[in-house]
């Protein structure tokens, strides 16, 4: 974890410095007049990338296992201040498009599955290729367009934090949960059916059957808990893509989530935003996957860490 | 797994269709996998429309006319215009070869060096093995699109820097994928043969083990093509990917197709469903393809 960790932070610092310009350059870009050598270099000073790169990057370091993640370059404000407030709201919508997609993918999958080769494992499958083959971002647009054309009522576009008004909140974070859930729904019902398919064939499968099992019984117990493992890995990689990967989404629902500051923090050369960022959404993905391999290990006993 | 497996019919046709040669294996395909085949079909439909888009288009793509702005759909504009009066049909057809561009050359390009990577990798094991892989976590750990934005701000805005953002983070993926199926070949007799005979590792690893690990490349490959069409629309949409005047789908709904969605609905519908049928096209053919070729193989 930790190496994987390190060796994110070195890649992205290093990536930062070679993107051309830098902040500095960019903020005085506009105005010629004050752009002289010496404003540069001043400025260039205050935010210590006159000094050498390991010296910049050793400070970097330091701060990180301080837990201090700096200021961002670009507002003066404390990173943490910047993200936290973004991170709510991408968390939740995460999360809100994860049981999305969770509530439709598993009973599709389970009916594709135990209905193999007949209408319904057609139309699940091509539900779910669609699925993978529509853009969210595109679907955010159609689902705006109906909601204006046909309702005449648009969502909210100022985000409430949940615990401050739980309803307008849902009222502007359902339609983008519903359009990024859908494409997780795609890629967890295409596991769920190709893991059911696979766990039906098991011997334990037919022995629960020959002792004259009720078969919801073996459906439930024996072959949806044993599919389970796939289905889960990705949808926790799925999860993970969320929390950092919306940016697209996030522009069409005017959300200002984490992929959007990203976006901001990128082209505005702010080297500790995207610094930290990049750092936040590889951690969550670590962690994420971590967790993973706990739960493989408690729901499929026969798998031991040594 | 299970060891009352059914037969494998499949892999028996097409052992057989390899005996028939190249045709006998497509009507085969067709014949046993007619969905994959209408995938197949569409895709080799787009492929015609791209290389004849300078024959078949109604207008010139990136001519504007500000008599004819945001035009409904009509005789003249089949699918209307948009807010430049570009006519949108022929923007669509030019379209596809920016999409077909990326999206081959993105997914070729990325396959191919993940396979050699996932082979090398499995092929030596070891040290290199353990290094390779702890390099390749830290890029999987970077989100996809994320790592695309930054190749293209490193890099600027161009069709060669695009296809390059979105090959790199295929990269991993590709590798993680082949290496786990090299692993097996590794250890199958012929490659100690061919080591025996004192061949060099280049050759062992292109001649032997690189065409074995042919049925998860050609998944991994299908499956890629309309992820990096995806992507390049997703960059197009964000500013970051083809730029204007150039025709790309992606492109196409960005800016004024959402400002203009409910006076000129057509500017964001036809292009999003262009994009959609592309990849959905694209996503048939694969499935199908890793159906018959390797069943047990799960991409996304």
């Amino acid at each position: 974890m930790i190496p994987t960790l390190f060796g994110v932070a070195v890649f992205i610092f290093f990536l930062m410095r070679i993107v051309p310009g830098d902040i500095v350059e960019l903020r005085f870009s506009g105005e010629s007049s004050y752009a002289s050598k010496e404003n540069l270099a001043a400025e260039r000073a205050r935010f210590g990338l006159d000094k050498p790169l390991w010296h910049q990057f050793v400070t970097w370091m330091w701060g990180l296992v301080r837990l201090d993640f700096g200021t961002s370059m670009w507002t003066g404000a404390p990173i943490l201040e910047e993200i936290k407030l973004r991170f709510a709201l991408s968390l939740q919508l995460a999360i809100m498009a994860t049981t999305v997609g969770v509530l439709i993918a598993l009973p599709l999958g389970v009916a594709a599955a135990l209905k193999q080769d007949t209408w319904v494992d057609y139309l699940a499958r091509v539900v779910s290729i669609a699925g993978i083959a529509t853009p969210s971002f595109w679907l955010g647009i159609l689902m705006i367009l109906t909601l204006l054309v046909v309702f005449h009522w648009l969502p909210p576009m100022v985000y409430t934090p949940f615990w401050v008004n739980p309803w307008q909140n849902m009222l502007q974070l359902i339609w983008p949960a519903l359009a990024v859930g859908y494409r997780l729904s795609a890629v967890a019902t295409r596991m769920t059916r190709s893991a059911m398919l696979e766990v039906l064939r098991e011997d334990y499968i037919r022995t629960a059957r020959a002792k004259g099992l009720v078969e919801t019984l073996i459906l439930k117990r024996h072959a949806l808990k044993n599919a389970m493992l796939p289905v889960l890995t990705v949808t926790g990689i799925e999860f993970a893509f969320l929390m950092g990967g919306l940016v697209v989404t996030e522009q069409v629902f005017n959300l200002n989530g984490l992929g959007l500051l990203f976006v901001q923090a990128v082209t505005r050369r702010d080297y500790t935003m995207t610094q930290a960022l990049v750092l936040l959404v590889a951690s969550v993905f670590i962690i994420v996957n971590f967790f993973m391999d706990l739960m493989y290990g408690w729901l499929d006993p026969r798998i031991r860490y040594r | 797994m299970a060891i009352n497996v059914p037969f494998d019919v499949v892999e028996l046709a097409a052992a057989e269709a390899a005996r028939a040669g190249w045709w006998g294996t497509v009507k085969d395909f067709c014949h046993r996998r007619p969905v994959g085949a209408a995938g197949a079909a569409v895709v080799l439909l787009l492929v015609v429309v791209a290389f004849s888009a300078n024959l078949i288009a109604p207008y010139d793509p990136e001519k504007v006319d500000f008599a004819a702005m945001l035009a409904r759909p009509s005789a003249a504009h089949w699918l209307g215009t948009d807010a430049f009066g570009r006519d949108v049909l022929s923007r669509l057809i030019y379209g596809s070869r920016t999409a077909l561009l990326v999206g081959f050359g993105a997914a070729v390009v990325g396959a191919t060096a993940g396979a050699v990577l996932g082979v090398g990798s499995a092929y030596f094991g070891g040290r290199v093995d353990l290094y390779l892989q702890r390099v390749l976590d830290i890029f999987i750990a970077f989100p996809l699109i994320i790592l695309a934005l930054a190749i293209v701000a490193i890099l600027g805005n161009s069709l060669h820097n695009l296809i390059l953002a979105i090959t790199i983070p295929m990269i991993p993926r590709c590798a993680l994928v082949i290496r786990s199926s090299a692993l097996s070949i590794r250890e199958m007799p012929y490659v100690d043969a061919a080591r025996a005979a004192g061949f060099g590792h280049a050759r062992i690893i292109l001649r032997h083990m690189l065409p074995n690990v042919m049925a998860p490349y050609l998944i991994m490959l299908t499956s890629f093509l309309g992820q990096a069409i995806l992507l390049e629309a997703s960059l197009s949409f964000l500013g970051l990917g083809v730029q204007e005047p150039t025709a790309a789908w992606g492109l196409m709904l960005r800016g004024a197709a959402v400002d203009f969605a409910e006076s000129a609905p057509w500017m964001a519908v036809f292009p999003g469903l262009a994009i959609s049928l592309a990849v959905f096209a694209f996503n048939l053919f694969g499935d199908s393809l890793r159906d018959a070729l390797d069943p047990k193989l799960r991409t996304l």
